[in-house]
């Protein structure tokens, strides 16, 4: 199992030697191997990591130095965070990115996990086709069907200029979060679920009983992969809020930002980081499910 | 195993287990006809009328199509400029993810903190890191150009420059390659321990033993990464659009009529010309047509897919 290895693990020891202590020239190789790995491994994280401290020293300098090009802030504006905070518009956008990303991620998992488990565990014809078309689903770019969709929603159903048009389809199973519950649900073996239903349990009392609490990591690994994606979409926004400032989300707001503070890059970095922040605070409490989630889309068949 | 006495109670049973799977699959059912496939039906139907989105659409048979495919001058560049996105971006991210799954797999000291410096750019929303990156290689105001400068490197002009700006788009895109770190580094240390061992016993160098060993073991993986980020890739269209309009400099907020692709069109790709024709332009029917195209494409690309499995389906589907 390499799902939970990926992060957090230590690597695998060096080999111990081989009974007797290593020659001079083979310690020595052995040094120059490890400092080797380690520089370009620093070299590797340099160009990760320098762009988040760029965009952090910036954001707490004044507007005339964000414009310098200067490396280090002269005087610390923490005020600029205030200010971002202050700007209107700006706490709508935070409501409405939780109220997308956290009704979205509810609606997905509830309607994935039955359409999930049927699929991983009952034996009916059509399955195959089923999966296949799970897979299209997935695998199809969202402004191959966008037009006809907001013709529905604008002219029909007069719900352009809110968030509804994304966080409803969700509640109809979500293509990606399907086949990953799916392939988690697999690993979950079947005599559980038949001990269950020799102790007279019905199908739905064995999902909600015995696989839900089983499957949990993946639960959540697929809550964590929807909410981030309903807090960094920036299309679905741009379709259907664009008309109306009062539902945009952080993610799509913060480019007008940027516009209408066409010269203040400092603030721009400070919304930047408030932007990515939630993601990367989540990511640091849930760590281990979001990379088993992602090892499981690309190794598990 | 039944006994065949009892066929009335059998297929009474067989209904209720179909009734069963039906109302499990009820959710993505429901939801596959009304957001997919209608919507595809439609997309279909649009692409033979006229319709401005204001008066009734008319049908005028092929000419969307002929126009799409024959005159629309951007219809060239957005198609160029995705492809070209396509095999330069997906073949840098595998090489290099590959690169840093490997790199991660041999550090000894700090293994904690290297892979999450490798993987939290991954974690990043698209715009926070568009326009962060617009910002840093701002070549007046960013530090990136700022620094190159004062080692003596003269820096492009990066997202302003019309041959520098797809590359802009690569490097932002090569600095969220956190996933395939993960996906790459899982497969290398399931690489069996003794091959390598064997390997060596033979007298297999470093590269011997990555052509011989790693690679057979892990290429399912890897032609799933290009797979799925060709897949990706055709969808493009946050970060272009974004990293467009902001390094154009032009102050108006979104939703905005400009034509996309600043420098030059250089960054137009196919899913912007969809939004500008569909949401800013009106022309629906050619908009479809160019969907359709899209999706073609992509059909291509996920059949594919199917064919060699690349981890997807398993031999039990």
């Amino acid at each position: 199992m390499t799902a939970t290895t990926a992060l957090s693990a230590p690597s695998a020891p060096a080999r111990p030697a081989a009974g007797r202590s290593p020659a001079p020239a083979a310690r020595r190789r052995a040094a120059l191997h490890w400092i080797a790995v380690h520089t370009v491994a620093i070299a590797a994280a340099l160009f990760f990591i320098l762009p988040f401290v760029f965009v952090f020293l910036t954001s707490v300098m004044s507007d005339d130095q964000a414009l310098s090009g200067d490396l280090w802030p002269t005087e610390w504006n923490w005020s600029n965070y205030a200010d971002v905070f202050n700007t209107p518009g700006f706490l709508d956008w935070w409501r409405n990115s939780l109220m997308y990303a956290g009704l979205g991620t509810l609606f997905t998992v509830c309607s994935s996990i039955p359409v999930a488990y049927a699929l991983a565990k009952f034996r009916f014809r059509g399955r195959r086709t089923a999966m296949i078309m799970v897979i299209s689903t997935m695998m199809l770019p969202p402004q191959v069907i966008v037009i006809p969709m907001y013709l529905v929603w604008a002219q029909q159903l007069h719900l352009s200029g809110s968030l509804w048009p994304l966080i409803i389809p969700m509640a109809f199973g979500d293509a990606y979060s399907i086949f990953l519950l799916r392939q988690f649900l697999l690993t979950i073996p079947r005599e559980y679920l038949e001990s269950a239903k020799v102790d007279g349990s019905g199908e739905l009392g064995t999902l909600l009983r015995i696989v839900v609490p089983m499957a949990k990591p993946g639960i959540a690994a697929v809550a964590l992969f929807q909410f981030f994606y309903c807090w960094n979409d920036y299309f679905g926004p741009q379709i259907y809020a664009a008309q109306n400032p009062g539902a945009w989300t952080l993610s799509y707001g913060l480019e007008s930002f940027k516009s209408a503070h066409s010269v203040n890059w400092n603030l721009t970095m400070a919304a930047t980081l408030l932007v990515m922040a939630p993601v990367i605070i989540i990511f640091f409490f849930a760590q281990k499910a979001f990379v088993e989630g992602v090892t499981l889309t690309g190794v598990k068949g | 195993m039944a006994t065949l006495t009892n066929a009335p109670a059998l297929r009474r049973k067989a209904r209720r287990e179909r009734l069963r799977t039906l109302g499990f699959l009820s959710p993505w059912l429901v939801g596959f006809t009304v957001f997919f496939g209608y919507p595809l039906l439609a997309t279909v139907y649009f692409s033979f009328m006229h319709y401005n989105q204001i008066e009734a659409p008319t049908f005028v048979g092929l000419r969307n199509w002929r126009y799409v495919l024959e005159q629309m001058p951007l219809f060239g560049p957005a198609l160029w400029n995705t492809l070209w996105l396509v095999v330069v971006m997906v073949a840098l991210r595998v090489v290099f993810g590959l690169g840093i799954g490997l790199l991660v797999t041999r550090i000894k000291s700090g293994v904690g903190f290297f892979r999450t410096a490798f993987y939290l750019p991954y974690l990043a929303p698209p715009v926070a890191a568009t326009v962060a990156f617009v910002f840093l290689l701002n070549p007046g105001t960013g530090p990136v150009n700022d620094i190159l400068g004062n080692i003596g490197i003269h820096a492009p002009n990066w997202f302003n420059d019309p041959a520098w700006a797809k590359p802009s788009l690569v490097l932002l895109s090569l600095w969220g390659i956190g996933d395939l770190m993960v996906i790459f580094m899982a497969a290398l240390l399931d690489v069996p321990k003794e091959q390598y061992e064997a390997a060596e016993l033979d007298g297999a160098g470093a590269f011997h033993k990555f052509r011989y060993v790693t690679w057979p073991s892990i290429t399912p993986i890897v032609m799933f990464a290009v797979v799925t980020g060709v897949v990706q890739t055709m969808q493009y269209y946050t970060q272009a659009l974004v990293a467009g309009k902001l390094a154009s400099g032009v102050s108006i907020g979104p939703g905005s009529v400009i034509q996309p692709g600043y420098p030059d069109h250089s960054t137009l790709t196919v899913p912007q010309l969809v939004y500008s024709l569909g949401f800013q332009n009106f022309n629906t029917g050619a908009a479809c047509v160019l969907s359709l195209v899209l999706f073609a494409i992509a059909m291509a690309v996920t059949t594919l897919l199917m064919r060699k499995r690349a981890g997807l389906l398993s031999a039990e589907d």
